[in-house]
């Protein structure tokens, strides 16, 4: 199996690629009057849901408590984050054609340094949309911020808010892993 | 005591129990079962909090003209459908867009009597798609939609009189069908009412209904004599094709029936081959007739409805068309009519009959085939008794009115007068087991036990009488219902309820063939609805001469708008209001002081118009009379009303002061 890192690799990419068609992160709240939880999904394009009216629903849930809207359209990251994707893709299969263990290594890092500044990314806008609250809103409770957890369970008013990887995030993890195998393989035949 | 002795109790505790409720189901005869309940039969009944229901129940509202919507075994009101009557709850007839539902060919009649709900079958089970249902007083047939839980179709029938044989389908829903209770003069006409036995007819109307979209059509209507068609079911398997109708008063008297209606030892059952129908009708043998009635469709994408005025049909004369229709002479007045899951048995509820008359369907053919014909009437051939009875349950009961069957060769009979229902063996005709019913039990209903197929697990009686079941109300008291189990060799009682109105015929269906398809909000984007606003920046206020047309938005907290100035007195106020949410059970309502209508009660995704003529000059306040949410006692605003000659300009705002 010479060709297996380069196999991996494929792979990899193509694991990369699904987050254009799988959301990158879910963000569930659960309370008694929502049984099967309110499900905001993160795309690398596009906030939805897994019904159409989620983000409605979200907003309207968040604007008691002074929280901004959800504007999909007003979050640059969402016009951007497709774009770095394809370049990434593009250097994977740069890095597949090289196949040096050291391209692999490259490329994986690369991927794991974008992931770690989208995560950071992320959390500051949690921060921006949990802290930042109208001095106006209907419901206000002392010392109270709205952050959503950035990984894990978290407490919120009368919710209980997840936030974990979904599909094309647990991917994404998926095509660093291969990445990593691919080049320990390869660095392992040469 | 000892450890043993302890442990022993409760051991010894349960085979008392265990003995003693085995005792009280073994023990047959008039009142057992009934009288008695015991523990193990409120956990049979018992669904725990969260849980579902294994069945639907559609039980009819009588004289409320709805259908309430029940689960089994827990006998837990899911929600009360207005079909033929205005409902102030739901705006059903007081909204703009459900008024047309209850047009007819006399105008808006916001009332009926809503006797037998019929679910649609594919393949000869019931499909959960749709639920039709009669109205009896001004002739009618309506489709409820099972996805939406909403009436969605009404056809009026005209020729008719007391709308009661109906609306029972085919197998495969091809028709329902409508039979006329009480004969009327034919065409209607000013004539005396002594001149029944020469003016009036019996008219049985068949309804095609289209496969895909529900959608009903008068096919023809076939011109009988003018006795009273009292019940009616299609044949099923073997007898698919066929349609019978109950008749009583067939000496065609029209004072004192109870007396007078009451004299001929045996009345009939007609049998109509529709399938025959369908060939004079492709070959034009029918009379095309004008007729006035309304046609009313509601649409779940304007979400309105409209109402058509049909002007002719077809009908069939059976002097002309021969082997359309054959009366099976049948003792004494029957009820109800009940086709037995294969097809072959055809039992008719003799209700001043001391025995239940069963005819066969196979000897009907050969009965026909042979021509043993007693006598004709009106160009329809009556055939021998002796030629299609099939079997006589023996003095089963006082009082036969309606029979359902369990799939397991078994039968349940109603006796009205005896106040209980029979279970009897289809084939041998012996009784197998009785069970008393709290009181004078009507209909009852196995889920689908009147399809091909019946679920028969359950069984639920429908009483006439409640006297003391339950607190007393004053004079007026609920009807009373009863939740049989029927799996075993002897039916046994679990449960008692009141009702909403007077159940008549129900149905039952297993919930994993409707839930599937139930909608749970109208995406805002199918929204087809002229008048709607699909987003706060299309809110706006029109004026059309003395008409103003408000387009208003709900969505948690607020109207948009929610100041309105500039209307005046001599307005017609139309608030089109549309719900922006997009959420189950997230409906928001409308109410403004002062006005002679009802609330409107407007689901996610709709659009619903209430019109309001103010009266005075003021500012009045308008909310949501829907508990939405947390800040739902703020969902408010205000209309200001200026005298008839003002000009304070037409003006409205969310969130801000209208400027002057």
């Amino acid at each position: 199996m010479k060709r297996l890192p380069q196999l991996l690799m494929a792979l990899s990419i193509i694991a990369l690629l699904s987050l254009f068609k799988l959301p990158l992160w879910r963000i569930k709240l659960i309370a008694p009057q929502y049984p099967t939880g309110v499900n905001m999904d993160i795309w690398i394009n596009k906030i939805g849901g897994d019904n159409p009216g989620t983000l409605q629903n979200i907003n309207i849930l968040n604007h008691y408590v002074g929280m901004k809207m959800i504007e999909p359209d007003s979050i640059p990251e969402l016009h951007y984050f497709p774009y770095i994707i394809l370049a990434l893709a593009g250097l994977g299969l740069l890095a597949l054609l090289i196949n040096k263990p050291w391209a692999y290594i490259s490329w994986a890092v690369l991927v794991i340094l974008l992931a770690a500044v989208g995560i950071y990314d992320f959390y500051l806008w949690e921060y921006d949309y949990g802290h930042n609250l109208s001095p106006t809103a209907p419901i206000k409770v002392p010392g109270a911020t709205y952050q959503p957890p950035l990984f894990g369970k978290k407490t919120i008013l009368n919710f209980t808010a997840y936030s974990y990887p979904h599909r094309g995030g647990i991917l994404a993890g998926i095509s660093i892993l291969l990445a990593f195998v691919a080049y320990w393989l390869k660095k392992k035949k040469a | 005591m000892n450890r043993l002795t302890l442990y022993s109790i409760p051991i010894l505790l349960t085979a008392f129990l265990v003995l003693v409720t085995n005792g009280c189901n073994t023990t047959g005869g008039p009142g057992a079962g009934g009288l008695v309940t015991n523990a193990g039969a409120a956990e049979e009944v018992y669904v725990a909090p969260g849980q579902y229901d294994e069945f639907y129940a559609f039980l009819s509202g009588g004289f409320s003209g709805q259908i309430s919507v029940y689960g089994l075994p827990s006998g837990r009101l899911l929600k009360v459908i207005p079909v033929f009557s205005v409902d102030a709850e739901k705006a059903y007839g007081f909204n703009e867009e459900t008024k047309p539902m209850l047009n007819t060919s006399y105008g808006f009649v916001p009332w009926d009597d809503a006797h037998h709900p019929e679910l649609s079958q594919t393949n000869g089970q019931t499909d959960g798609r749709w639920i039709f249902i009669n109205g009896n007083n001004t002739p009618r047939i309506a489709r409820v939609d099972l996805s939406t839980f909403e009436t969605a179709e009404i056809i009026e029938i005209p020729n008719s009189g007391g709308n009661h044989s109906s609306p029972f389908t085919t197998e495969n829903t091809e028709y329902v069908v409508a039979g006329t209770r009480f004969g009327v003069p034919y065409p209607q006409n000013d004539v005396a009412i002594s001149s029944y036995a020469e003016n009036f007819k019996g008219m049985l109307t068949f309804i095609q209904v289209n496969p895909e979209s529900g959608q009903m059509e008068i096919a023809f209507q076939v011109l009988l004599p003018a006795f009273d068609y009292d019940l009616a079911h299609s044949g099923k398997g073997k007898s698919h094709g066929w349609t019978f109708f109950t008749s009583y008063n067939t000496e065609q008297k029209n004072t004192l029936l109870e007396v007078n209606a009451s004299q001929n030892d045996k009345d009939f059952i007609a049998a109509v081959n529709w399938k025959k129908a369908e060939e004079y009708i492709a070959q034009g043998k029918f009379k095309e007739i004008p007729a006035r009635y309304a046609h009313n469709v509601y649409s779940d994408e304007t979400h309105q409805a409209t109402s058509t005025m049909e002007e002719k049909v077809k009908v069939l004369l059976p002097e002309e068309c021969p082997g359309l229709v054959y009366f099976l002479p049948t003792p004494k007045s029957p009820h109800g009519v009940d086709v037995d899951p294969s097809g072959e048995y055809i039992v008719g509820n003799g209700k001043l009959s001391a025995d239940l008359t069963v005819h066969s369907f196979s000897k009907m053919l050969t009965a026909i085939e042979n021509q043993s014909f007693e006598t004709t009437i009106s160009g329809i051939p009556v055939l021998k008794y002796e030629e299609v009875v099939g079997g006589v349950v023996k003095e089963p009961g006082l009082g036969p009115l309606h029979t359902e069957f369990d799939g397991n060769g078994n039968a349940y009979t109603t006796f009205f007068i005896s106040s209980e229902i029979v279970k009897w063996k289809v084939g041998t005709w012996e009784v197998l087991d009785r069970v008393p019913c709290y009181y004078s039990v009507g209909h009852l209903m196995i889920p689908g036990g009147d399809s091909q197929h019946p679920q028969g697990k359950y069984m639920v009686a429908m009483n006439k009488i409640t006297k003391d079941r339950y607190l007393p109300t004053g004079p007026e008291l609920n009807q009373s219902a009863q939740l049989y189990d029927i799996s075993g060799d002897k039916m046994r009682l679990l449960l008692d309820f009141p009702t909403v109105g007077e159940p008549h015929y129900a149905q039952g269906i297993s919930a994993d063939r409707v839930v599937p398809r139930v909608v749970k909000f109208y995406p805002i984007e199918e929204n087809k609805h002229p008048y709607a606003a699909l987003g706060e920046k299309q809110t706006k206020v029109e004026r059309q001469g003395n008409q103003v047309h408000v387009y208003m938005t709900t969505i948690r907290s607020h109207f948009a708008p929610d100041n309105i100035e500039g209307i005046k007195v001599g307005d017609k106020v139309f608030f089109h209001v549309t719900n922006l949410e997009q959420d189950w059970d997230v409906p928001h309502g409308f109410a403004v002081m002062g006005n002679d209508n009802s609330e409107i009660l407007i689901m996610p995704g709709q659009t619903e118009t209430s019109v309001w003529e103010p009266k005075r000059p003021g500012v009045y306040p308008f909310y949501c009379t829907d508990f939405c949410s947390a800040l739902h006692q703020e969902m408010q605003g205000y209309i200001r009303i200026s005298p008839a000659n003002s000009n304070t300009p037409l003006k409205w705002s969310l969130g801000e002061d209208i400027v002057q």
